[in-house]
This record gives C-alpha cells, sequence and structure tokens, in this order.
C-alpha cells in the first residue's frame, strides 16, 4: 500500500513536468493549429540557461531569468522560421518545427559539452514524510507539483480574466472572426509562443531537479506528445489531466514491471506511447478534445 | 485508341496527346527518354571513375533511395505523414538478417542467403507491419497521425533492444544480411571488380527497379487515389475513393519499400545495431522526401542522394572552415554542423521552395524553356 502511495504520489510529480510541457504545446496549438515539435529544445535550452545562471543569481533568480530568455528564444523562433508560414499547411509548419528543434538542440548539447551540469535546485532528492502514515515523498516532486499548480491557476486566470486573455481565446476559436473584430492575431501568436517557451523551460527545470541536465533530457518533453493526444490536441483542462494521468502510469509501470519481466526493462519509458495507441483506438480525438468536424 | 501507323505526337508539341497511352507514358518525351538513357549510361560507368569509398557512398545513397521513394509514396503522393518509417527500415534490416543469418550463431539466423529469398521477405514482413499500423491511419489524420507514428518508432525501439536474441542487444548488434545469389557471392572482390563496384551496380539496379515499380504504381489508379486523398480526403471519398483500403494500401508499399531498404542498408557497412533505428533516422528521411520534392520520384531519389552524400560534404567543409573540428568530444565539430544542416536545409527548403530540389529544376527548365525571355 504505501509502495502504492508513493509512487501515486512521485506519478504526480513527473505528471506535473508532463503537464506544463503539453500546456504549452496546446497553447501553440490552439492559437496556431500547429504542434511545435521544437517545445523539446526549448525545454531543454530551459534548463542548461538554469544551470548557467544558477552559480551567478542562485536558483530562485536562475529560473524566471531562464525562463523569460527561453520565452524570447521561442519568440524568435516563431518570427523567423514560423511566421513566414501562415497559411500553408500544418503539416509543412510542423516540419519546420522539427528541423528548427534538431537545429537548435545541437546548438544546446554543445552547451552541455561533456561535463555533468546539475541546475543548483534545493531539494535534490530529499524527502519528507506525510504525517502519520510512513509515506516518503520527494521534496523535488512535491515542489514540481506546487509550482505547476501556480502556474495553471495563474494561466487560467490570465485567459478567463484579462483582455490578452480574451483575445486568446476569441482567435483560437474563430481566427477571422477575432481578426475582424480588432484582435491582433499576430500578437496572439506571439504571445502563445512566448508562453510555451517560459513553460518548457520551468518544466526543464523541475525535469532535471534532482538528476542532471543531459541531451536525453529532450526525450522527457516527447512524452508531452502522448499526453496532448491522450487529453486532446485543444483542450487546456485535458493537458493537465493528460499529463498527470501520464505521469502516474509511468511511475506505477516502474513500480510493477518487475512482476512482468517478459516486457524488459525500461518498459515504463515506453508506457506512455502504448497508452496512447490504447486510447486512440477508442476515442480517435483524446479524452477532451472536440471531435472534428467536416464540412465540405 | 491509337491509329497503327500513324504518330501520336506531334515534333514540338509535347502537351499534345492524342492517345491516354501517349498522356500516361512515364517517359513521355523524347528529351526526358535521351537524359535518362544518359544518366542511366553515365551512373552504370562510374565504378570506372570513382574510388571505392565513394562508391560505397553512392550505394548507401541508392539504397537510401529506394527507401525515400517509399516514403514519398506515403507522405508525397497520399499525403499521409509518417514519422515512423525507421521502425519499418528495422522490421525489413531484422527479417532479412534473421533469414540469412548463422544457424550456429550467437543470434537467430536461418541459414538461408540467397538474396532472392530475404529481400522479398523483408519487404513483405515490413509490408504486412504497415498493415497492422494501417488501422490507426485511416481513423486518423494529419498531425494526429504523425504523433502516432513517432510514437511506434519509440515503442518499435524498445522492442528491438529488449528482443536481444534477435538483435544482438543494444550497443552489440548483429551481422547484417548476407548478398548471396543462388550461391554466388555478389559483392565479392573477382575478375570483374572489387567489391564495391559491384555493390554499387546491384544497388543501382534495384534502385532502378523499385524506382520504376513506384512511378508505375503512381501513375496507375491507385496512385492517383493517392493524390486524390491528399489533395482533399473527403472529396476523394465522395468520387468513390474508398479511403480506408487506399490508405491501407499506401502503408503496406511504403513499409514494404521501407522494409527492402532496410535489408539492403547494412550489408553495405555489414554491421547494424537497434540503436540506428532512431527517430533521427525517420527525421532524416523525411528530410529526404521534403527536401528533394514530396509527390515525385525524381525528387526522393535526389533528396536521398543530397541527405546521405551531406555527411561527406560536411567532412570536406572542415578543410576550408578552420575552428571546426572533426573530434567528436571537441566544439564545435562536423558532426554538429551535420545535424544543424538537417534541421537548417529543411526549414529553408520549406520555406523558400516547398517543391524542393524538384522545384529547383523545374525552375531551372523553365528559365532556358523561355530563353532568352524572361517569361
Amino acid at each position: 500500500m504505501t509502495e502504492f502511495a508513493e509512487s501515486l504520489l512521485r506519478g504526480l510529480g513527473t505528471g506535473s513536468v508532463y503537464a506544463l510541457l503539453a500546456l504549452g504545446f496546446v497553447i501553440i496549438y490552439k492559437a496556431t493549429r500547429v504542434i511545435s515539435f521544437a517545445q523539446p529544445a526549448f525545454m531543454l535550452a530551459g534548463a542548461v540557461l538554469v544551470t548557467y545562471l544558477a552559480g551567478p543569481v542562485g536558483f530562485w533568480g536562475a529560473v524566471p531569468v531562464a525562463a523569460v530568455l527561453t520565452a524570447g528564444l521561442a519568440l524568435g523562433v516563431e518570427r523567423v522560421a514560423v511566421r513566414p508560414m501562415v497559411g500553408r499547411p500544418a503539416f509543412a509548419v510542423a516540419i519546420i518545427t522539427l528541423g528548427v528543434d534538431v537545429a537548435v538542440r545541437v546548438v544546446v548539447n554543445g552547451f552541455i559539452g561533456l561535463d555533468v551540469r546539475h541546475v543548483g535546485d534545493p531539494w535534490g532528492l530529499r524527502t519528507v514524510t506525510v504525517p502519520g502514515t510512513g509515506i516518503d515523498l520527494q521534496q523535488r516532486h512535491l515542489a514540481a507539483l506546487l509550482a505547476t499548480t501556480v502556474l495553471i491557476v495563474g494561466l487560467f486566470a490570465f485567459f478567463r480574466y484579462t483582455r490578452m486573455g480574451l483575445a486568446m481565446r476569441a482567435a483560437a476559436y474563430d481566427q477571422e472572426a477575432a481578426l475582424a473584430q480588432g484582435v491582433s492575431v499576430g500578437a496572439v501568436f506571439a504571445l502563445s509562443w512566448w508562453l510555451a517557451g517560459g513553460l518548457a523551460a520551468v518544466a526543464g527545470t523541475f525535469a532535471a531537479a534532482g538528476a542532471s541536465v543531459d541531451a536525453a533530457l529532450w526525450l522527457i518533453a516527447l512524452t508531452a506528445l502522448p499526453v496532448i493526444i491522450l487529453g486532446g490536441l485543444d483542450s487546456l483542462p485535458g493537458a493537465v489531466v493528460g499529463g498527470l494521468a501520464v505521469g502516474t502510469i509511468q511511475e506505477l509501470t516502474a513500480s510493477y514491471q518487475q512482476h512482468a519481466p517478459w516486457l524488459g526493462g525500461n518498459v515504463s519509458v515506453i508506457s506512455p506511447y502504448v497508452l496512447m495507441l490504447l486510447v486512440l483506438l477508442v476515442r480517435p480525438y483524446g479524452l477532451f478534445g472536440t471531435r472534428e468536424v467536416e464540412r465540405v | 485508341m491509337t491509329i497503327p501507323g500513324r504518330r501520336t505526337r506531334l515534333r514540338g508539341r509535347p502537351e499534345l496527346h492524342t492517345s491516354y497511352a501517349s498522356e500516361l507514358a512515364l517517359f513521355d518525351t523524347r528529351a526526358k527518354r535521351v537524359a535518362v538513357a544518359g544518366l542511366l549510361v553515365g551512373a552504370l560507368a562510374l565504378p570506372f571513375l570513382l574510388t571505392d569509398e565513394v562508391l560505397q557512398l553512392l550505394a548507401l545513397c541508392c539504397v537510401a533511395a529506394i527507401g525515400a521513394i517509399g516514403l514519398g509514396l506515403v507522405t508525397g503522393y497520399a499525403g499521409q505523414v509518417s514519422l515512423g518509417h525507421a521502425f519499418f527500415l528495422a522490421v525489413g534490416a531484422y527479417t532479412a538478417a534473421a533469414i540469412s543469418g548463422d544457424p550456429d550463431g550467437r543470434v537467430i539466423g536461418f541459414g538461408v542467403t540467397n538474396i532472392a529469398v530475404w529481400l522479398p521477405a523483408a519487404g513483405l514482413v515490413a509490408g504486412l507491419a504497415g498493415v497492422l499500423v494501417a488501422p490507426l491511419a485511416t481513423r486518423l489524420r494529419g498531425l494526429y497521425l504523425a504523433i502516432v507514428t513517432l510514437g511506434l518508432v519509440f515503442i518499435g525501439q524498445h522492442v528491438f533492444s529488449e528482443w536481444s536474441a534477435l538483435t544482438g542487444g543494444a550497443g552489440v548488434g548483429r551481422p547484417a544480411a548476407t548478398l548471396e545469389f543462388f550461391g554466388q557471392p555478389i559483392a565479392a572482390t573477382g575478375p570483374f571488380g572489387t567489391r564495391d563496384q559491384k555493390l554499387y551496380w546491384l544497388m543501382l539496379l534495384l534502385l532502378l527497379g523499385f524506382a520504376l515499380a513506384a512511378a508505375n504504381l503512381a501513375r496507375s489508379k491507385v496512385g492517383r487515389a493517392f493524390t486524390a486523398i491528399r489533395d482533399r480526403d473527403i472529396a476523394a471519398g465522395v468520387i468513390g475513393v474508398n479511403l480506408a483500403r487506399y490508405k491501407t494500401i499506401a502503408f503496406a508499399v511504403s513499409s514494404a519499400y521501407a522494409g527492402c531498404a532496410g535489408a539492403l542498408l547494412y550489408t553495405v557497412t555489414g554491421f547494424f545495431d537497434p540503436g540506428s533505428f532512431s527517430l533521427l533516422l525517420s527525421v532524416q528521411y523525411i528530410a529526404m522526401v521534403l527536401i528533394g520534392g514530396a509527390g515525385t520520384i525524381s525528387g526522393a531519389i535526389a533528396g536521398a542522394f543530397f541527405i546521405t552524400l551531406l555527411p561527406r560534404f560536411t567532412r570536406e567543409l572542415q578543410a576550408w572552415v578552420p575552428f571546426l573540428s572533426a573530434q567528436p568530444n571537441e566544439v564545435p565539430n562536423v558532426f554538429q554542423v551535420e545535424t544543424i544542416l538537417y534541421g537548417v536545409l529543411l526549414v529553408v527548403f520549406l520555406i523558400f521552395e516547398p517543391r524542393g530540389l524538384f522545384g529547383l529544376w523545374v525552375r531551372v527548365r523553365n528559365y532556358w524553356k523561355a530563353w532568352p525571355f524572361s517569361y
């Protein structure tokens, strides 16, 4: 029972990282109808920036600065590589972001080099015990969960109560109508990429907390792809629920995979993809996604 | 209908067709026939001009072109974005290696070393894998499909690195299929040429066969159904194209091509491990198709040659750019430049010339067609 509860809590911790990444994907998708395969590169860039900044300004200073810088990078990518492609097939734009991802990741990997780089987080692998139950919980997972909650509440408030949030919702709902009402769709595109870049940087930091930043970190960001498919490409709550669900299932698989040795080691790494295939066979548009209506 | 004895084409009127057969002909103009024949003769004569090292690289290009043609059929012609090509390459490579492998060896092997057995088998097994994936493809569209096929690469990589009885395990690998035709070793240095010369001729001839078959498929009823689905799938469905059926065919044919390419790819280098079939390999094939020109056979071939020769060019680049290092542990090194170039070239081509290398050729051709006038 303790083992189950512990892996559940661990899953919520890693799941909140996925949720942050998935939110970035979904925000970009809602605004521009494009899946940005460049998110892994932004996540890696954010985490590497934190490792460089944590020394001079400390962890708490480094995270927001790295998030803003990565958001700026995302903004630059949007202006240079994605904006010229407005009106072209979504597939072409997705492949462009794939190209951007490959190129940016090589540059960022160059900054990692052969050293072991740490984000300098205050938690490491220390645990806290939930009072009265004896369940151990890693501090970094608790921190990730808290930070994600704060960010999500902030984001939802932004979309719900600000003028720009309203503009973004309008543009996501009907781009032309929003344009006709005076919404600057270009600004909406830019802001959505900016937000996604910042979220990816924070996610990267928490993914690397307690471990080190290396070139393989980007694979964590790819796990956000099954998450968004699971939750539905255009659903923000779907991204959060999907992220937590995938994180939990992955950790549960990791805890119990020794009971099925024929699946091989590390089967938890591919469990999100298997889950995605199973869900898609039943619900092709994810759990919360809107069913595509075809008009001729 | 052509009337016998009557010329169906008018000199100087390449667009004028008086029969369906002449309109659908693969090599419809004399210029095209001459150019293709010339290219072919030139390509067959290359082994007498180039060193073995370059020939080996060109043999790899030919095999990559077979795989790229396959991806071009499903992504370029039928419009179904697949990031799972690496998985099908792997299926083909392991089928062929297992069939022709040493029965007493460390890994699974059945000892049937005849290429006439393992090459079709690799295509068949990979094609069946494609049929298994197709139900997902018929339910999903566009980017959903791209992500699902991406998941396929990860699942495949896991299975192949765990199934060490077949693959030799991650980081260890196994020998590739044996090149032998009814007891005769095909690629062995002998009185008629070196190993690499024969390898190049073999791969070139295979590429020719696969390319002609694909071009034939593309101009048939099936090919027209593919392009109809790509251009507007609802409209295609309305005019009577069975979407599920033709998407399944597209995936099956494309995976069969990938399977054959995978089987041949590692016979050149001789050894492979499950780590080779990563997402980067899929991205390379996508890059071949898109940089070459989606929806054309010649474009896919050009793209495959371009992408496969790219590492060689970046290595040459090192002589010109002094701060580049050839050591993988120094920054910046040629391997990083190479990977960056994949990404940057994809972006540049999609933004500035979406028709790829084929589009560049069309521009050049149109310029000289109208020369000395600008249009």
